[in-house]
């Protein structure tokens, strides 16, 4: 019998989950297909395709799962709704199995993370290991060695990141999903361009999550979406460290409309706010990024 | 110390119990926000972030207007979406903008924290009792089921009245004995009363007459204004409509009804999607499958829910051959535009019912 082929969009949930899925399905002796960068065509095809008021990273999920198509047995869209009820996330993450499997015949390989109900990220994976047909045992087994391994993965992601906060560069942190952040069409060109202006840029999202969630209560009491206040938990962690925010979001994300608002109300330092669309352009960007950089410098040279 | 003044959003007719639970319940003036107007969206979206839903701009501009006539509680509720996080933000809009004013949020992070309400109150009143509270609120949540019962009703007949606006008289006279009531056998007896009055209302209907549902965003279903007074318009044009959001379904029958919705469409969807979401699509196909002309989804922009319901309600109507419009409002819509696609959806429906 052929390998089982098992189709991971390089979007939304590969950028958390990415390593575990990898490791889990190799380990489980089936082939992995991993959606190639975010280009040009699949884009357009995930605009195609959505709904128009859609947010451009769903846009661009769907735009991969429309490439892993006929490509692979099954593509991974996991459904994730909490990790506890102050734990939630968007409700586009509740959707997307759904949405997924109405739009497209490749069939879906799904599993629901509701930990208010006592459904965890565990018991799903394995459901999916036996689903394909190996024992409990094997999945249980692959299972642990693969979210040991990704959490190895993670950590020394996050030690380079703190390891950059002690750089005498001036220094940005760059709030937003790691979706965004590392997509090749919306995070990317933005950070390698700070880069190439001589400023270090510093991830939100890779920062211990245990730590920002709890310190995310520090400037908001009542917000309960995981995701965002892992991110937002980085700025009083890191305030006096870095020179700048830079908050990245696409149009149009819901919460972020409502936490960014909120958070830079209470911030002192000097902030960006960028919003990517479909029909941006990088030239507006740049002029933006360039004077947002040329004030951080000032302010510094002032302090100094 | 001097009386406090509490007030709250609008929605529909629903400031008729509200404010008749609010007046018994607390020792303090209870104060109508003026009604929705443009100036209220205006106010609201000149404060709210870019890209968020219309609710907010709509709250947001009704608390601002309430501020200024001097109110100093304001009241919010929560739910399954964006909704639960809509009171730290706009506490911070309003704080920025100089008010002084106690918000009081019924659901934080996703639960309701009866103890943290119970301090809130006391601290407004320090005779309010809990007790008292219990009871008028299950008067309020009567009221509220027969306004919504009387209501369904009017929906499906105003379309047909023989004497335009003798459906929205009986009902204001209605709403109007309501906040009167002393306890929940006189207004029972009201309900009785009204209700039979409002049948006897003549009409002419049709036994074929075109028949459509309205799902969608709650808050925009519900409030007049802020869908255009759609049901209304629909109304006009002869059409028995069909809305199954009110507030008695959200908060009592919610839990149960998603459950066999999600059972009902199962070949279409799996888990509850946030908010309305599950609700609507399966709504959808009950609606395909019953006989209705037409649906309409109608939302306010980027509410991401029913953004995601809305491929798969194409998906449902295309396989059943029903008619679907999507209306997406918001602060800058206008009524033209609106009015426009409406007719030219009646007269599709209009002429696909005659072949």
């Amino acid at each position: 019998m052929d390998k089982v082929r098992i189709g991971i969009p390089r979007s939304i949930h590969y950028y958390y989950y990415g390593e575990l899925w990898k490791y889990f399905f190799e380990q489980l002796g089936c082939e992995v297909i991993i959606s190639p960068k975010t280009n040009y065509e699949i884009m357009e095809n995930g605009i195609r395709l959505a709904n128009d008021e859609m947010c451009l990273s769903m846009k661009n999920l769907i735009g991969h799962i429309f490439y892993l198509q006929g490509k692979c047995d099954f593509i991974m869209v996991p459904r994730i709704d909490n990790y506890g009820i102050q734990n939630q996330t968007c409700t586009n993450f509740l959707a997307i199995y759904d949405i997924a499997s109405n739009l497209f015949s490749t069939p879906i390989l799904n599993y629901n993370v509701d930990v208010a109900h006592h459904q965890t990220e565990e018991k799903g994976m394995i459901q999916i290991g036996e689903q394909l047909g190996f024992s409990k045992k094997q999945a249980t087994q692959a299972y642990h060695e693969a979210k040991t391994h990704a959490w190895q993965h993670k950590d020394r992601q996050i030690q380079k990141n703190i390891e950059r906060l002690k750089s005498n560069q001036q220094k940005v942190l760059m709030i937003g999903h790691p979706y965004n952040l590392y997509d090749e069409t919306i995070g990317k060109p933005i950070a390698s361009f700070l880069k190439k202006l001589g400023v270090e840029v510093i991830y939100s999202d890779l920062f211990y999550p245990n730590i920002t969630n709890r310190m995310s209560k520090q400037l908001s009491q009542e917000l309960y979406w995981k995701f965002n206040k892992e991110n937002i938990g980085v700025i009083p962690l890191v305030q006096d460290q870095v020179d700048g925010i830079l908050f990245l979001s696409t149009f149009p994300c819901g919460p972020d409309s409502l936490v960014n608002e909120l958070v830079m109300r209470k911030i002192h330092l000097p902030y960006l706010n960028l919003i990517l669309d479909d029909m941006d352009g990088m030239a507006g960007f740049e002029t933006r990024l360039e004077s947002f950089v040329d004030i951080i410098q000032e302010r510094k040279q002032k302090n100094v | 110390m001097s009386k406090k003044t509490i007030s709250f959003p609008h929605m529909g007719n629903y400031s008729i119990p509200v404010s008749y639970l609010l007046q018994h319940i607390v020792n303090a003036n209870v104060m109508v926000a003026p009604k929705i107007t443009a100036r209220t969206i205006e106010l609201g979206t000149k404060y709210s972030p870019e890209f968020v839903c219309t609710p907010f701009k709509y709250t947001l501009g009704t608390f601002i207007e309430a501020l200024d006539l001097k109110a100093d509680v304001l009241i919010q509720a929560g739910g399954g979406c964006r909704y639960g996080y809509y009171s730290e933000l706009q506490n911070q809009i309003l704080e920025d903008l100089g008010y002084q004013f106690t918000y009081i949020n019924l659901v934080s992070q996703g639960k309701t924290d009866i103890k943290k309400i119970y301090h809130e109150f006391k601290k407004i009143d320090p005779k309010f009792h809990i007790g008292r509270a219990l009871y008028y609120l299950f008067i309020t949540s009567k009221m509220v089921k027969y306004m919504d019962r009387v209501d369904n009703y009017i929906r499906e007949n105003i379309g047909f009245e023989v004497q335009s606006g003798s459906f929205e008289s009986e009902n204001q006279k209605m709403l109007q004995a309501f906040s009167k009531t002393k306890g929940v056998f006189s207004l029972y007896r009201m309900y009785r009363k009204h209700f039979k009055k409002i049948k006897q209302i003549s009409i002419q209907k049709p036994d074929h007459c075109l028949k459509i549902g309205v799902i969608g965003e709650l808050y925009t279903l519900m409030e007049p204004f802020a869908n255009y007074n759609l049901e209304m318009t629909l109304a006009h044009y002869g059409i028995e409509v069909k809305r199954y959001t009110n507030a008695h379904y959200l908060l009592f029958e919610k839990k149960k009804e998603v459950k066999k919705y999600l059972k009902y469409a199962k070949e279409y969807i799996q888990y509850r999607m946030g908010a309305d979401a599950a609700d609507n699509i399966g709504r959808t196909k009950y609606l395909c499958t019953h006989g209705y002309d037409g649906i309409i989804h109608i939302k306010s922009s980027f509410c991401t829910p029913e953004i995601g319901a809305m491929p798969i309600i194409s998906k449902i109507c295309n396989a059943y051959d029903v008619p679907v419009i999507f209306f997406s409002f918001d602060a800058n819509t206008s009524q033209v535009g609106i009015e426009t696609r409406l007719e030219a959806f009646y007269d599709m429906i209009e002429m696909r019912r005659k072949k």
